[in-house]
């Protein structure tokens, strides 16, 4: 299975949207171009961007390795990838928006009941809740895979809370420090303006009541998540407060952080704390990361909560293999942007076929992330298979299957120069009263020769992604 | 604006900057003191450990006394929470809290800081590198002075990393000069005369004002003189006097942008007064020991005040 590389499919030659970037890169010597490596490190190491590996002690802080070479795609490319995101983005709101009101999707058979009934990604607080500005999920990271020139797939929808954008701001930064001159000659559409319209957005859909200017926070569970320095970063970008669970109490009817001089009201909350831990009244009652008494506001309308509770029930593994019917269900037409095929396992047929066939196939965990708890059938050995094939049926309804795709490839710089690495792209979209996708994204990239497993938890990479602006 | 999580952030993440660089000096001292000295040197560097604050905890870590383990205690012992890579480790734990409320700079520093400190205490110090290792953390924490001065807006959030700073270099001030004098000082009647003994110098190298002395009062260490420097000199960076003119000056401005007064502004002014009315013979006739050790608590309270006062908690 020969991958499709962005850059050189073939012999023959160059892909259009490198053509500038290529050019460039002859000039450039190899010895530079590793020294302007180690240069990159020695930034992200500076100003502290990394991440916490769970259940590794001793990498309390990493780094996720950045390659120099950007990741382009064409403006044409983008065009039809962000008009498929678009409307996918707006059948997720829908569905969820449905979901918790008439259900007619359940009473049209599209999507089983049971499935929704019986997930926990669904919250029944959330029935009959109608959250501010009608918007549901505020800020999704579409993960999409490439297959060949026209081929696009949407992986995974993440709808509860998408991290990797600051990752998209500091490459790009990283990108313009060392290589000022490329940018000068490859015309490269800015991402710079994400925090902005991330504050825009999420003012936008401030409560009804709230006049003027809204007080916006961000909540974070704390210095020990894996994504805290993103937390801070956005937080430091939009400038507004970055708050944890112990600065905030309800005060009033309304949300309040604790500061230098007394309580203080939010209007808005970017939370970027799980379902469970939001509300130890309502869900996890040992929850210290949340606000006691939160979801009571919510339900009265007095606070933003971004992303709504409850989103998880739009993003679900188990879900995500009806969004080809979601999308027609909502918006009238043909989802643009497919999906990948998926065995869902919980059916007798499709669990027969995918226990066949384990070592063709990636089996993922319904409720999984991070690519942990994955089997990558062909990178297994037989052993792994069969311990993997026991867990699958023993609870069959926990994991869905997909064809081991032949991601994309771009190359990448090693030791012995340019080499090829597949890619995932993650583009962020905001959902407001409009909808905003800025030009770049996440590029995830395998750094093992072959490997498929571009999350950063299992040794990916990342690089800057342009967006040309032609 | 600021959450309270955040000014109790910058508050102890100034103290710990201060305090490993407060080990760091109370080392070189030390280190001076045994290069100098022909007698046995274990009584300086005990004296280094109480100075410190630590003795009781360093007896229980070490059965003797030497340099090799009084340096490794103070800089490298992360049981020790005074120790230099303790403190930086906890320092920059409370810089990645309030990280929104830093320049870039002075977060950049920090952290640079915390890797390089991480870098010459990864293993145990050869005495023939501790002076270049303390060099290294002096400077550090020089940059990161530097750097927040240098690129931070003067408002609260400066104030309330500047009472921090302040508050821990009393107390370490204050610390050394009762420990110093307690050990050096044979008899009362010595007070006012003029001592030959290294051993004085070693107070004021402690505090980095062994040239700045000569200065002022040439080269005559006279217990008074030294006292007086070190409590009530204005101009001395690390006097009580200097520390207690920056606690007021940060408080009047809380007082004046919030348009509340607290308690801590009274705790302040008190002490301020006794700072400002006494002469030195005055604080030695009614003993220098008892002063001191009020001076310590009264601090200690300012900066409990201060935390009930803005919500730390």
């Amino acid at each position: 299975m020969v991958a499709f590389d962005e850059m050189s499919p073939d012999k023959s030659g160059i892909r259009r949207p490198y053509f500038g970037y290529d050019s460039w890169l002859r000039e450039q010597d190899t010895a530079r171009l590793s020294e302007k490596t180690r240069d990159a490190e020695r930034v992200f190491r500076k100003t502290g961007i990394t991440f916490a590996v769970y259940g590794e002690a001793e990498a309390a802080e990493r780094l996720i390795p950045f390659d120099i070479v950007p990741r382009i795609i064409s403006g044409q490319e983008w065009r039809r990838l962000t008009q498929g995101i678009e409307q996918r983005v707006q059948a997720l709101n829908a569905f969820l928006d449905d979901i918790y009101h008439r259900q007619e999707i359940l009473r049209a058979g599209r999507v089983p009941k049971e499935l929704v009934a019986n997930n926990a990604a669904f919250l029944p607080e959330m029935i009959g809740v109608r959250p501010p500005g009608g918007v549901y999920t505020h800020i999704i990271g579409v993960d999409v895979v490439r297959t060949g020139e026209d081929d696009f797939f949407v992986l995974e929808d993440n709808a509860r809370t998408p991290s990797g954008v600051s990752y998209m701001l500091e490459n790009r930064e990283t990108m313009l420090q060392l290589f000022p001159e490329l940018f000068q000659r490859v015309k490269v559409r800015p991402v710079e303006d994400y925090p902005k319209l991330l504050r825009q957005s999420l003012a936008a859909v401030r409560p009804d009541g709230v006049k003027g200017t809204p007080t916006i926070a961000v909540l974070t569970p704390g210095l020990y998540n894996s994504a805290y320095f993103e937390h801070a970063f956005l937080a430091d970008q939009m400038g507004v407060e970055l708050v944890e669970g112990q600065d905030l109490r309800v005060v009033d009817g309304h949300v309040a952080m604790r500061t230098t001089q007394g309580y203080k009201r939010i209007d808005v909350l970017y939370r970027r704390v799980d379902d469970a831990f939001l509300d130890p009244l309502t869900f996890n009652p040992d929850s210290a990361l949340g606000v006691p008494g939160i979801m009571d506001v919510y339900r009265a309308g007095n606070i933003t909560i971004a992303n709504a509770p409850g989103t998880g029930i739009s993003d679900d593994k188990a879900i995500y293999s009806y969004m080809p019917d979601i999308v027609e269900f909502y918006t009238g037409r043909k989802a643009i942007l497919g999906n990948i095929p998926t065995w869902r396992c919980s059916e007798p047929g499709s669990l027969k076929y995918v226990q066949e066939h384990l070592a063709e196939l990636v089996v993922k965990e319904v409720h999984g992330s991070g690519g942990y708890g994955m089997l990558v059938g062909p990178a297994a050995t037989k052993k792994e298979r069969e311990e993997f094939s026991k867990k699958l049926a023993a609870r069959p309804s926990n994991y869905i299957a997909q064809p081991t795709l032949s991601l994309s490839t771009c190359p990448v710089l090693t030791d012995a120069g340019l080499a090829p690495r597949h890619v995932d792209l993650r583009p962020f979209v905001l959902v407001s009263d409009r909808i905003q996708i800025v030009p770049g994204g996440l590029t995830r990239v395998a750094l093992k020769e072959g490997s498929l497993v571009v999350n950063s938890s299992q040794g990916g990479g990342t690089k800057d992604t342009w967006v040309l602006d032609d | 604006m600021l959450l309270g999580r955040t000014a109790n952030g910058l508050y102890w993440m100034n103290r710990y900057i201060e305090r490993a660089e407060n080990m760091a000096r109370l080392l070189d001292a030390g280190l001076r003191m045994a290069l100098t000295r022909t007698a046995s040197s274990a009584e300086e560097w005990n004296s280094v450990v109480v100075s410190a604050g630590c003795d009781v905890a360093f007896r229980n870590r070490h059965p003797e006394v030497s340099a090799t383990a009084v340096a490794d205690f103070l800089l490298r012992d992360v049981t020790n929470p005074s120790s230099v890579l303790a403190s930086i480790e906890t320092a920059r734990g409370n810089a990645r809290m309030v990280r929104t409320a830093l320049t870039r700079e002075t977060w950049e520093s920090i952290n640079e800081a915390w890797m390089a400190m991480r870098r010459v205490l990864a293993r145990p110090v050869d005495e023939r590198d501790l002076p270049s290792v303390l060099d290294t953390i002096k400077r550090e924490t020089a940059q990161i002075r530097g750097t927040f001065h240098g690129t931070m807006l003067r408002n609260e959030i400066f104030d309330f990393a500047q009472l921090g700073t302040f508050i821990e270099r009393a107390d370490n001030t204050a610390r050394i000069l009762d420990v110093k004098y307690y050990v050096l000082l044979p008899s009362i009647h010595w007070v006012g005369s003029s001592l030959d003994n290294y051993q004085w110098e070693s107070i004021l190298r402690s505090v980095s004002a062994h040239r700045s002395y000569r200065w002022v009062y040439e080269a005559d260490y006279r217990p008074t003189n030294i006292a007086e420097y070190l409590i009530l000199d204005a101009r001395m960076p690390r006097s009580l006097a200097f520390c207690y003119r920056n606690l007021a000056d940060s408080l009047r401005y809380l007082e004046e942008a919030y348009g509340i007064r607290h308690a801590c502004h009274d705790t302040l002014a008190a002490t301020t007064a006794k700072l400002k009315g006494a002469t030195i013979k005055q604080i030695f006739d009614s003993g220098l020991h008892e002063f001191l050790t009020a001076f310590i608590q009264d601090n200690n309270r300012l900066g409990d005040e201060v935390a009930r006062s803005y919500r730390f908690y």
